[in-house]
């Protein structure tokens, strides 16, 4: 593949909703079911991993001359498991009640597929800025995705928004258990499956 | 095929815990203590490296002990024994000691021919079969890493198609599992705690687990190529697996000793084989029922993921001795 022709824009846009990381690509996983109990994670974890994502998608994008490509997938691994070190050691020390909460899930991004599948298959033949722009649209695309879940969740679950009360009541106290992770995440990738079905009909028509 | 995988895994079983046997034992942090160890149910021995002075040494005020559990509760110390070589030391209890609590002792700063060696503090564990035996069915069923930590998902729902498919990628995960997990066990107990490179953490563990699956690559691929041909296909798999991250992390954040940690990644593994081999028996079924088209693939494995997580809930009042 050579170096893509889309503009900013669409990278971004890309990444958010036609190659959503968690809805599209059904890549990084576990955090998306184990830590939505609530939009707050959703939202840090999600910017962590917007970090981790942008700094090395450029750092492999400005070094991708002098890696041999027989030790690439070390290489980015290393790459990744230093950036998640500094997230790791930020969050520790600004945000320790948060940072408890999440566990051990911020060390493991290292882990995460996306990031390491956007650098496989993005960033190692793309110019810096436009892997900037790619890590861009993948982060907030995760981002995007941790808080619909969160969002559905905590709404369904505890009646709350980012800790507000809004609805006064609890509907469905079953959301906030662990296991309904699955089933959330389960239920909304079918409703983006039919929503692409409707527009799929939709467009057919209009032919 | 089948006695050959059998050959090897009853070869390896047979292997690690007789290398285990030579690491564990000791937990000791001070470099001046050889060694720590409850005696009977009345004595805890201390072995120096060298000679303590003796006036140090057989006082009992030098030293205090409590049960991990509660700090604030000093046990009664009798007397203390200096040993004929003068490099052991016996502290004797007014009353019997509980060998299963773990026990903390503490010592003032350690006078040996006129130099002043710090202050220690000493972990006394013993060795509990049951408490070995807890940990890895804790790890296996009571928090499975994939039903109620929710980790290693991305693995899980790709290979949990066929069953054939699942058993294969739940034994090479047992295999890398269990020896990536002893390698970074020993890694952070003698390189990075003694160092202080606790922050380096994450990324030598996981160069060790890159590591761990291109040994295992090499070597399959010379040693046994049917065994290579039947699971190298899943060992690139096992890198993208977070378990494979999360064990090693929670036994340097538990301070688990390396008997503590084979368990855990046994534990881990096999959890992970026995999630898979379910979900893979599931789904085989589901292949055959009639499911709405926007259901198909992924999202109805999801919602049977959250039945079994459902399940294994169960199992979380479970307590073990």
């Amino acid at each position: 593949m050579a170096a893509t022709k889309k503009t900013n824009k669409e990278l971004v846009i890309n990444g958010i909703l036609l190659e959503n990381p968690i809805f599209r690509l059904a890549l990084s996983m576990c955090p998306a079911v184990g830590l939505t109990t609530s939009v707050k994670n959703g939202l840090l974890l999600g910017s962590a991993v917007l970090f981790v994502q942008i700094c090395s998608s450029c750092t492999i994008a400005a070094i991708k001359n002098i890696i041999h490509p027989r030790i690439r997938i070390p290489t980015y691994t290393l790459t990744i498991a230093t950036w998640v070190t500094v997230i790791d050691l930020i969050l520790a020390a600004y945000v320790p009640a948060a940072y408890k909460e999440m566990g051990i899930f911020v060390k493991l991004i290292v882990a995460f597929a996306i990031i390491t599948m956007r650098l496989e298959t993005f960033a190692c033949k793309n110019t810096i800025s436009a892997s900037f722009w790619d890590g861009l649209g993948m982060g907030i695309g995760f981002m995007f995705g941790m808080v619909s879940i969160g969002f559905v969740r905590e709404l369904l679950g505890a009646g709350t928004i980012l800790g507000y009360d809004v609805l006064g009541f609890k509907p469905l106290l079953f959301f906030v258990l662990p296991a309904a992770g699955f089933f959330c995440v389960g239920i909304m990738m079918a409703l983006f499956n039919y929503i692409e079905v409707v527009y799929n009909r939709f467009k057919e028509r209009e032919q | 095929m089948r006695s050959m995988i059998q050959r090897y895994a009853f070869r390896l079983t047979l292997l690690l815990p007789a290398f285990l046997l030579f690491v564990t034992g000791c937990n000791v942090e001070h470099p001046f203590i050889k060694k720590i160890a409850f005696k009977d149910s009345l004595s805890i021995i201390i072995e120096f490296a060298g000679e303590p002075d003796p006036d140090w040494a057989t006082d009992p005020g030098n030293y205090s002990v409590y049960e991990k559990r509660d700090p604030d509760v000093h046990l009664a110390i009798s007397k203390v024994i200096l040993g004929p070589d003068k490099k052991t030391v016996l502290i004797r209890f007014g009353e019997e000691i509980n060998q299963a609590e773990p026990h903390v002792v503490v010592l003032t700063p350690i006078h040996s021919q006129g130099k002043d060696l710090g202050s220690a503090i000493l972990n006394v564990k013993r060795l509990h079969i049951g408490e070995l035996f807890a940990i890895l069915i804790g790890a296996m069923l009571i928090s499975n890493y994939v039903f109620t930590k929710y980790l290693g998902l991305c693995v899980f729902f790709g290979t949990s198609k066929k069953r054939d498919t699942a058993v294969g990628m739940g034994i090479t995960f047992t295999i890398v599992m269990v020896a990536s997990a002893m390698m970074s066990w020993f890694l952070y107990q003698f390189i990075l705690k003694p160092f202080e490179l606790d922050f380096l953490q994450v990324v030598v563990f996981i160069g060790m687990v890159s590591l761990s699956v291109q040994a295992v690559d090499t070597v399959l691929r010379k040693v046994n190529p049917a065994l290579f041909k039947a699971f190298g296909v899943y060992l690139v798999l096992v890198i993208a697996n977070c378990i494979i991250l999360a064990v090693p992390l929670t036994l340097a954040n538990n301070e688990y000793s390396a008997m503590e940690s084979l368990m855990l990644a046994l534990g881990a593994g096999t959890g992970f084989l026995l999630a898979l081999f379910l979900m893979s028996s599931a789904r085989e079924r589901l292949e055959l029922a009639d499911i709405p088209p926007t259901y198909r693939g992924l999202p109805i494995a999801f919602v049977t993921a959250g039945l079994f997580a459902l399940a294994f809930m169960g199992f979380s009042g479970l307590v073990i001795f």
